[in-house]
């Protein structure tokens, strides 16, 4: 009955779609939330997935539950005893430096009767002690004391009463994840392709390694966690998103020219890369300007000094060609499913929750390589507000787009499917423009959430 | 003829500015509260987790010289700033005035505020702070030096963005 009914509300809205295809989607046992037609090169969404509370009970198990979730960056653990707490797909958890320097994740929930045992949220501390009854572990996530331990029986054992942690918890150049998934492939192999694009991140520092800079932007957003997945890397959106940041960097004495090629929206070239596993990214030529390293009058003058010694580091140290790799293009990576790296107007790493169905929770960090000096570190955290957070000239506008998406997707009912085939006419490569890379989310989303292959 | 700088600043006239600043930006009336501005005149919204951070080495909500606040100012009155189109309504609340300094012809002052904020017909956000402003004596007025919003919330969470003049 209920597919029946879908078929008939789809026909509806779609005159002209081929009815066979959807009997195909949706009239197997176990459900798609896509309609994947690439003979007639349509790609559509189901817009119950942004609504539906029901769906985000299974995401938390199915998405959360299985995939690697990024948790944080060992440079926010500078110093044994450093420990941060956050919440982890809903999880509250402990991530910290014990005094041998090893880092942990540990579920921040008391193994006596389950209260939070750390409460602040940085800090520095050898013990986390629970202020109900003063059951205390070590940094490591050892119980090391039980007031009154005499009323336990005498096989009551300590060693089996640690703080209880993620199945796996893995890290790749210093970003580390967890996964509650004991069956999981190691973090290397999920990440695939993406290591490259995470290198290319933190070749920007000449020892190679990059820190999480202090102050973090943390805001809602009255919309579906995955419509920021979308937003992250949707390039097509730019110019009439964010024309007043257009306007802003034109006003700077950033000329950008509009498109001069053929299908482009953007003034230069970018494209849309699959990874493997649902990572993507994309891979766009700058126009925008980089704090690493390629100057724009934004910067002013007596940056461009500066600067130009950036991009000679860069040179000598990882030849021409990588060098402009690393300076000349911007590239917004996803992690699938949450981690967003974008290093673009600066480096942003961005993961965010749901919060229910129409409601996220956005977390972001500037992350700048560990050498970098007073006036470039100036320089890179001034260019992320040019663009990105809750006060830059474009995330904002971002924020609004998403709300008035899911305000809008009230209609979901009588108005079912998102419109996500831009692309798929071409024969050529796709473009950051394009929405080939929003079809890799979804299709591994569909997968994951158990449609039939 | 001089004119003479006044000596003694009371905090009568340090409110007096202040409800006047406070009504312009309620108002939208920013090319008039830009006239407030020195001409070095920089405005900070410090992030919740580090109020007492230094931009340079912080990463802010909000971190702009004049030249940024007049582009700001252009992009918030322009219909294509989503994000304030339609425009937020406001309604600042500033209590506990308080000279904290006065060095030559600066004055630094403290403020308490609450700052409602409407938008289209959802939910009420209310951004509880306090001001700190670095005044510049001008005439038997002021103009501002230095404008910094602390955010009392622990995090922007529901407040969402600062896309407005806070």
């Amino acid at each position: 009955m209920r597919h029946r009914d879908r078929i008939d509300r789809v026909s509806d809205g779609l005159i002209s779609f081929d009815a066979c295809a959807i009997t195909k989607a949706t009239a197997m046992s176990a459900r798609s939330y896509i309609i994947d037609d690439r003979e007639r090169k349509t790609f559509l969404l189901d817009r119950e997935v942004l609504v539906s509370e029901d769906i985000l009970r299974q995401e938390m198990s199915r998405i959360f539950g299985r995939c690697w979730i990024y948790v944080g960056h060992a440079s926010e653990l500078k110093k044994p005893g450093d420990f941060r707490s956050r919440k982890v797909a809903g999880r509250p958890v402990i991530f910290c430096r014990d005094q041998k320097g090893e880092i942990h994740c540990l579920f921040n929930t008391c193994r006596h009767r389950g209260a939070i045992v750390c409460t602040q949220r940085e800090g520095n501390v050898r013990r986390f002690m629970c202020i109900y009854h003063g059951w205390t572990y070590g940094n490591d996530g050892n119980l090391i004391r039980v007031p009154g331990d005499d009323a336990y029986a005498e096989d009551f054992d300590k060693v089996a009463y640690g703080l209880r942690r993620p199945a796996r918890f893995e890290q790749y150049r210093d970003f580390w994840f967890m996964s509650l998934n004991r069956d999981i492939e190691p973090l290397y192999d999920y990440l695939g392709r993406a290591k490259d694009y995470i290198d290319l991140v933190t070749d920007q520092s000449p020892s190679g390694r990059m820190e999480i800079i202090a102050g973090v932007q943390e805001y809602d957003v009255a919309a579906n966690w995955k419509l920021m997945v979308e937003n992250s890397v949707d390039d097509y959106h730019l110019p009439s998103t964010h024309s007043t940041w257009l306007n802003f960097m034109a006003n700077s004495g950033v000329k950008i020219e509009p498109p001069k090629e053929e299908g482009l929206v953007l003034p230069t070239k970018g494209l849309a890369i699959e990874l493997g596993n649902g990572n993507f990214t994309t891979d766009n030529i700058n126009f925008r300007g980089r704090p690493v390293a390629k100057w724009i009058p934004l910067y002013g003058e007596p940056a461009k000094a500066e600067i130009a010694e950036i991009r000679k580091e860069l040179v000598s140290r990882l030849g021409p060609e990588r060098a402009t790799r690393v300076a000349d293009t911007n590239r917004n990576l996803v992690i699938f499913p949450n981690l967003v790296i974008n290093d673009g107007s600066s480096v942003t790493v961005r993961t965010f929750y749901p919060e229910g169905a129409g409601k996220m929770h956005v977390t972001a960090w500037a992350l700048g390589p560990v050498e970098e000096g007073e006036s470039a570190r100036a320089r890179r955290l001034d260019a992320f507000l040019t663009f990105y957070g809750p006060g830059g000239f474009a995330t904002p506008d971002d924020v609004e787009a998403l709300e008035l998406v899911q305000q809008g997707l009230a209609n979901w009912a009588e108005d079912r499917w998102s419109e996500m085939s831009r692309g798929m006419g071409k024969e050529t490569e796709q473009l950051n423009s394009d929405e080939h890379h929003l079809r890799i989310f979804w299709r591994r989303w569909n997968e994951l959430m158990g449609a039939p292959v | 003829m001089t004119v003479a700088t006044p000596t003694v600043v009371t905090r009568a006239q340090v409110e007096d500015f202040l409800y006047r600043e406070a009504a312009l930006l309620d108002d939208w009336k920013l090319d008039e509260w830009q006239d407030l501005l020195t001409e070095d005149a920089a405005y900070y919204v410090p992030p919740n987790d580090h109020l007492d951070g230094d931009h340079r080495t912080t990463l802010f909500l909000v971190a702009d010289d004049r030249e940024r606040i007049r582009q700001r100012i252009i992009r918030i009155k322009d219909p294509n700033c989503h994000a304030e189109y339609p425009r937020s309504r406001t309604r600042r609340m500033i209590s506990n005035v308080r000279i904290l300094d006065v060095d030559k012809d600066l004055v630094t002052v403290a403020a308490n505020f609450v700052c409602y904020r409407f938008r289209r017909y959802e939910r009420i956000r209310e951004y509880v702070g306090g001001y700190r402003h670095i005044l510049m004596q001008s005439g038997d007025s002021f103009r501002i030096k230095e404008r910094r919003v602390f955010i009392d919330a622990h995090e922007l969470g529901a407040l969402g963005s600062v896309s407005f003049i806070l």
